[in-house]
């Protein structure tokens, strides 16, 4: 411990003192302090109980430290990158004392008890010794949301550019869209189970239908709302009714159909556990199931980190094919 | 002067006949009349103005010409055919800009020539419209980028870029400010001169239909039938301070319901 007020002082009187030097960054320097503590306080303090990668973790969040001390120097050189590091300093900082007080809470006072908790280096006692199913799950999963998702946004688009556009489409399309839509995706279990030649199909159809019907009700609404003059705009400039759907309805309602995207986005993950439960042998949702049944609480956090990470990752990627398509928002926004 | 643009008319620009048109809305089940019984001929390159107070039903007469409505009665007549669906050759202007805000002026203006399969042959006609509009430096700006005038001007070069025989105007400068209006009615009467296409313009102000038109139809109250018709035979440029215009303004005002002391 009290290497660890050293280092967060060390930290500090550094600072002050080489604060006047141009370029030094301040929160990195801060965030080398907590992720130091989180260190120390790991090696320094005996477990309750023994965990397997104590000392893994102890060197990872050494390394951290010690990267953040560099960067505290050379980040300014770093450019754009730098930049954005900057931006996060304070999370960084955060982020190390978060790792401080997990370790401490449950590791050495256990008072977050096993199995219900697990300290840090339970996590990645995971990833360490079963990184290669976990590997084989986020494989198994990318195939069957990737399938899912897009051919359900797909149709989801289709159909939500038909019901807004199509007066007798939406007459019948809308009160069943209506009806769909808040069922829980278990409820069509039985159904799929029936209706589709194997599992696999089952659990894409569920992916897709959960991904889709938001894009849908979006879509629609957007090609609803577009502004009628648009449309005597085209049609008095020799507009056929495709030049009117495929160039006006659908470029103008397409900041309704993200906002549908970004749903379904969030909405494919959350089905996914329910939709691996259809006699998958692997995959991130059988994993959680199959390891929440033998109370392994680690290994599910652990690959629930993993879940939440690739969904940040995909909602990333989303904004930048968003912002590519929708440059023209840029200044109305 | 309004002889001048007649020369080429016959490629350049069609008559206009409206014949007894009678034309009913149908607003949540309650019928709205907006049109009683209209008649008007309109030469090939004339320049006629419709004047009325607003929501008399004006603009229902260009969505009439422009093919978007068909009259419930009468006829409304293209070179004496009757006009039954938009077509290119008559082009109207709102007085929104009405841009699709996700193309770029470029593009925007192509919207014409691409819904017709004509952009390949007449592309070149895109940079010349934005010259003739004075808008070639902002081909690759978006809409919300431009002022009011000048997105004003964009959409007459999305519609000059067709060529149109008729252009019909639905208070173009109508939410433009003073000076940019009065820069931008030159333009117009300029570009007028030069293309040879009849227009018809609706406008509630009464100088801007001086300054600008061969003719002045007066319009009434909702439903709309012709009050009165004056002929402006002025020489282009006009000043508004001209003694004749100014005796005119005063009848139009008179027709219009306003007395003289305005």
């Amino acid at each position: 411990m009290s290497a660890a007020i050293e280092g967060t002082f060390g930290g500090a009187g550094r600072r002050s003192l080489a604060l006047p030097v141009t370029g030094l960054w301040r929160n990195g320097l801060l965030a080398a302090g907590t992720w130091l503590l989180a260190s120390a306080v790991t090696y320094g303090l005996p477990d309750v109980i023994t965990w397997g990668a104590t000392e893994l973790f102890a060197i990872v969040t050494l390394l951290g430290a010690a990267f953040f001390l560099v960067l505290s120097v050379t980040v300014h050189r770093l450019g754009g990158l730098g930049r954005t590091l900057v931006h996060y300093g304070p999370w960084f900082i955060v982020l190390g004392l978060w790792l401080a007080i997990w370790e401490v809470l449950t590791a050495k006072l256990g008072w977050l008890p096993k199995p219900f908790f697990s300290p840090p280096q339970g996590l990645l006692h995971v990833y360490v010794t079963d990184w290669e199913r976990l590997l084989i799950c986020v494989a198994y999963t990318g195939r069957l949301w990737g399938l899912g998702f897009f051919s359900g946004i797909l149709v989801g688009f289709a159909g939500g550019v038909a019901l807004g556009w199509s007066k007798r489409f939406a007459y019948w399309g809308m009160p069943l869209l209506k009806l769909i839509g808040p069922v829980p995706a278990s409820a069509w279990i039985p159904c799929t189970f029936f209706l589709f030649p194997t599992t696999f199909h089952a659990s894409i159809f569920l992916v897709a239908l959960a991904s889709g019907i938001p894009v849908a009700i979006l879509t629609a609404a957007g090609v609803g709302q577009v502004n009628r003059s648009f449309y005597d705009v085209a049609r008095t400039l020799g507009a056929s009714n495709r030049f009117l759907i495929f160039k006006v309805a659908i470029p103008a309602s397409l900041p309704n159909v993200f906002v549908g995207v970004f749903m379904g986005l969030y909405y494919s993950f959350a089905v996914l556990v329910v939709a691996e439960m259809l006699g998958a042998k692997f995959g991130l949702g059988w994993y959680l199931q199959f390891n929440t049944a033998y109370s392994a609480y680690a290994n599910v956090y652990a690959a629930l980190i993993i879940m939440a990470l690739i969904c940040a990752g995909l909602v990333r990627l989303l904004f930048v094919v968003r912002d590519r398509l929708l440059g023209w928002q840029k200044g109305i926004l | 002067m309004a002889l001048a643009p007649a020369e080429n008319a016959v490629a350049n620009s069609i008559a206009l006949d409206i014949e007894g048109v009678t034309h009913h809305y149908d607003l949540d089940g309650r019928n709205l009349q907006v049109l009683d019984d209209v008649s008007l001929v309109i030469e090939p390159g004339e320049f006629v103005a419709l004047l009325g107070p607003s929501g008399c039903g004006k603009s229902t007469l260009l969505r009439l010409a422009a093919g978007l409505e068909t009259p419930t009665v009468g006829n409304v007549l293209e070179d004496g055919l009757p006009i039954a669906a938009p077509n290119p050759d008559r082009i109207l202007v709102f007085q929104d800009a009405t841009l699709f805000p996700w193309r770029t002026v470029r593009d925007n203006v192509a919207i014409g020539l691409e819904a017709r399969g004509l952009i390949r042959e007449r592309e070149y006609r895109i940079d010349e419209v934005l010259k003739l509009v004075k808008l070639e430096g902002f081909a690759d700006v978006y809409p919300h980028q431009l002022s009011g005038g000048m997105a004003q001007r964009a959409a007459l070069a999305r519609a000059l870029v067709n060529d149109p025989k008729l252009l019909l105007l639905d208070e173009p400068f109508g939410k433009l400010d003073s000076l940019t209006r009065l820069r931008m009615q030159n333009e117009l009467l300029d570009l007028w001169k030069s293309a040879g296409f009849t227009a018809l313009l609706v406008t509630h102000d009464v100088e801007e239909a001086l300054l600008l038109a061969d003719r002045v139809i007066v319009l009434s109250d909702r439903p709309a039938s012709i009050v009165a018709e004056v002929r402006v035979d002025r020489p282009h440029p006009r000043r508004r301070d001209d003694a004749g215009l100014v005796a005119l303004r005063r009848e139009l005002l008179e027709k219009l319901g306003i007395s003289h002391d305005v």
